[in-house]
């Protein structure tokens, strides 16, 4: 079914006088319309649904935000001692492993964390879709804020682990912080997008999600070198964005030579297919969620 | 003048999967199926589809600073109308135009969230509502006093007890202010008390010019707000007017119902495995049954039925509406503690009342019925019957009409409190 609106806003504070009120128009067909004005006059509740996210998450627990470090922590001990110890796989360069590890671990898990998040999204506002209009790509998007807070966090460990083990990061690779987290994050909303429309109306999704990125761990180069595998086919796993995103982040902090940007481009071009493709199926389903969620 | 609400045709289509096993559509069901069919519409295996149309060809207008009432049974499209102008869902054909700013309120303390703060959710859930956070920040104590929590601010909702909830909810969606408010059924929630402010708060948007949308089953608050109400049934209009002669329709056509033989009704729910067939009042031992009593009368309210055989912990309920819809009272088994048993093929359950309470006046008896907790049959507006001015008092005195309802058995006195030495303080409350 296709569905459209045309909506008009204005804000009325900003207009308190007589002006043209604006008019709703409902009726059920119309092409897809990507109202990127009236998701601005949503943005503050794109703030609250973040900030209750945030205001929650750490709730009567006695560690509170530190779990966001603790969890992390953990992990990287554990990596080290298994794969590295145990398991014998090298990090290049005779960089710490840890920091090697870690350095994919830390975008990892904000991608992982913000897909999960994202693709249940519409079921944890289930009750505010079911009861009241807003834009329902607001709810997907806010729904990532929380793990970045987690990342800062986690972003402090990655911090104390070059003091440590006295690595001096390079400066390339403090450049490319930023633009990588939000390329995380465009990537992790984009198949978010897909997963959490979907899982309006196949529950299966539920399941799939935790499966999939339990399986993508060891489908980007996270434990291991990319240089493990042959180099022919280095390229099948930047099909994956993370690997691409991971690559170039070990390029520029942990001096690994160039950062590789051809293969990168095959993982930026997945993740604008993907979030194109997410948006658009997003937007597709959207205005049928209330039927059956 | 340009109406400021104009719904044109506007139908609504839920198409309905009778499954052999119930349950949402699983993917792999629909995967097969579009592979095994590709081309084709994907149906999936073994379901006949049904399609109901929850509201069909509607079309009406509202004008500025009405507030206007939707009116009708349950099923009838009332809650689909007000989720379609509030863009929850959207319709199958026709269209809308609400011109304004508008507010819906389907549901008190939509968002609110258990693990924040009184003062948190009214932020939450003012966002959530469409008001800005500037707004309230300027009208917080004004929500604050309205809610009557001011202690409780700071404490997590989940500590809250329901009616502390509901007033908080209420006071922040009684300060939205949008061109066009829709209302479902919220004023039901609260005790008198506050529904009675909550009241006076949507008549004070009306003359501030909002236009209301309201659905509600309490008659008496439609009769008190609106001007102008629509009458639904079966996701048709049946009639617009003004709301007196709207009312009085769509109680005639309760009574219309409920004069219908009671085997045949078709506006049942439950799984059928036990019908009602007959419902009365019997006063008397082998008396008929009747469908008039009077106040103060020592009678019988029954209920016959057929039933498929081996239906075991039966639980039987009959409750008494107003004409206006309000319940008045409720009989059932097993609130009463008693164990029904199974029930037999053909029956009749029997509730027997002494001094009957209610005042002379119309009312109507839904029947209800559970076997190990699951609804069997369910029919509502039943039967009708007429409460005959009695002495119920022994006084040859009633209440009149208008304070109707129930009748209670009284002791009166009046006390010397000088004389029997009561302290000043007990009597200083008046």
């Amino acid at each position: 079914m296709k569905l459209e609106e045309i909506i008009r806003p204005i804000e009325r504070d900003e207009h308190p006088a007589e002006v043209k009120p604006m008019e709703l128009f409902i009726r059920p067909e119309g092409p897809l319309k990507l109202d990127l004005r009236e998701l601005w006059s949503y943005r503050e509740l794109f703030y609250f649904f973040a900030w209750r996210d945030i205001k929650v998450r750490y709730k009567q627990t006695a560690l509170g935000a530190l779990w966001a470090m603790f969890a992390p922590f953990v992990t990287v001990v554990v990596f080290t001692v298994f794969f590295n110890k145990v398991a014998h796989i090298k990090s290049p360069n005779a960089i710490p492993y840890a920091i090697f590890t870690y350095t994919g671990l830390l975008f990892w898990n904000f991608f992982a964390a913000a897909l999960a998040s994202t693709s249940n999204s519409m079921m944890t506002n289930k009750s505010v879709i079911s009861k009241i209009y807003f834009p329902r790509l607001i709810a997907p998007f806010s729904a990532t804020i929380v793990n970045m807070v987690d990342f800062c966090f986690a972003f402090v460990l990655y911090a104390a682990l070059f003091l440590f083990y006295g690595v001096r990061p390079g400066l390339a690779g403090v450049a490319l912080l930023l633009p990588m987290l939000a390329l995380t994050f465009l990537a992790a909303t984009g198949l978010g997008l897909f997963f959490g429309a979907l899982n309006v109306r196949y529950r299966d999704v539920q399941f799939v999600v935790p499966y999939l990125i339990s399986t993508l761990l060891f489908l980007t180069p996270v434990i291991y070198p990319i240089t493990q595998v042959p180099a022919r086919f280095q390229w099948v796993l930047y099909l994956n964005p993370m690997t691409g995103i991971i690559q170039a982040m070990r390029a520029g902090t942990l001096h690994q030579g160039a950062i590789p940007w051809s293969m990168f481009c095959i993982s930026l071009t997945s993740i604008v297919c993907m979030l194109v493709f997410g948006v658009y199926y997003f937007l597709r389903q959207e205005r049928s969620f209330a039927d059956y969620i | 003048m340009t109406p400021i609400v104009e719904i044109n045709g506007l139908s609504k289509a839920y198409v309905i999967s009778h499954q052999p096993k119930a349950g949402y559509g699983s993917l792999r069901d629909d995967i097969v199926n579009i592979l095994r069919r590709p081309l084709q519409p994907h149906i999936t295996q073994g379901a006949s589809r049904e399609t109901v149309w929850a509201l069909d060809d509607v079309s009406c207008d509202v004008q500025q600073g009405e507030i206007f009432g939707v009116i009708g049974g349950n099923g009838a499209g009332k809650s689909t109308l007000l989720k379609i102008l509030s863009r929850i869902t959207y319709p199958t054909k026709g269209h809308a135009i609400l011109r304004g700013r508008v507010g819906s309120l389907l549901e008190v303390g939509t968002g609110f969230h258990p693990e924040l703060t009184g003062r948190e959710n009214i932020f939450l859930n003012g966002a959530i509502l469409g008001i800005r956070k500037q707004e309230i920040t300027r009208r917080f104590d004004e929500i604050v006093a309205f809610s009557e929590i001011e202690r409780f601010l700071d404490t997590p909702v989940k500590f809250y007890s329901s009616g502390m909830y509901v007033r908080l909810a209420f006071a922040v969606a009684a300060h939205l202010e949008p061109d066009v408010l829709i209302v479902d059924e919220v004023l039901s929630v609260g005790d008198a008390r506050f529904q009675k402010k909550s009241l006076g708060k949507m008549g004070d948007a009306a003359t501030s010019g909002t236009t209301v949308l309201l659905v509600s089953h309490n008659m008496a608050s439609i009769e008190s707000l609106c001007t102008r109400a629509m009458f639904l049934e079966h996701g048709q209009l049946v009639e617009i007017g003004p709301t007196t002669k709207i009312i009085e329709k769509y109680l005639s056509i309760a009574s219309t119902a409920a004069s219908q033989n009671l085997a045949e009704r078709t506006d049942r729910q439950g799984d059928g495995r036990l019908r009602f067939t007959s419902a009365g009042l019997r006063s008397g031992e082998r008396g008929q049954y009747s469908d008039v009593a009077q106040c103060g009368q020592d009678l019988e309210f029954v209920a016959a039925f057929t039933s498929d055989s081996g239906l075991k912990h039966v639980n039987a309920s009959m409750a008494v509406y107003t004409a206006a819809g309000q319940c008045l009272m409720v009989l059932d088994s097993e609130m009463a503690g008693i164990s029904l048993g199974s029930a037999p093929r053909h029956g009749r359950f029997s509730c027997r009342i002494e001094r009957l309470p209610l005042a002379p006046g119309q009312y109507f008896l839904n029947l209800f019925c559970t076997a190990n907790g699951e609804i069997v049959d369910w029919v509502q507006n039943a039967v009708t019957f007429h409460v005959e001015a009695g002495d119920f008092f022994g006084t040859g005195k009633l209440p009149s009409s208008s304070h109707g309802g129930l009748l209670v058995p009284q002791e009166w006195s009046c006390d010397d409190d000088d004389s029997s030495g009561a302290r000043p303080s007990d009597v200083t409350s008046g």
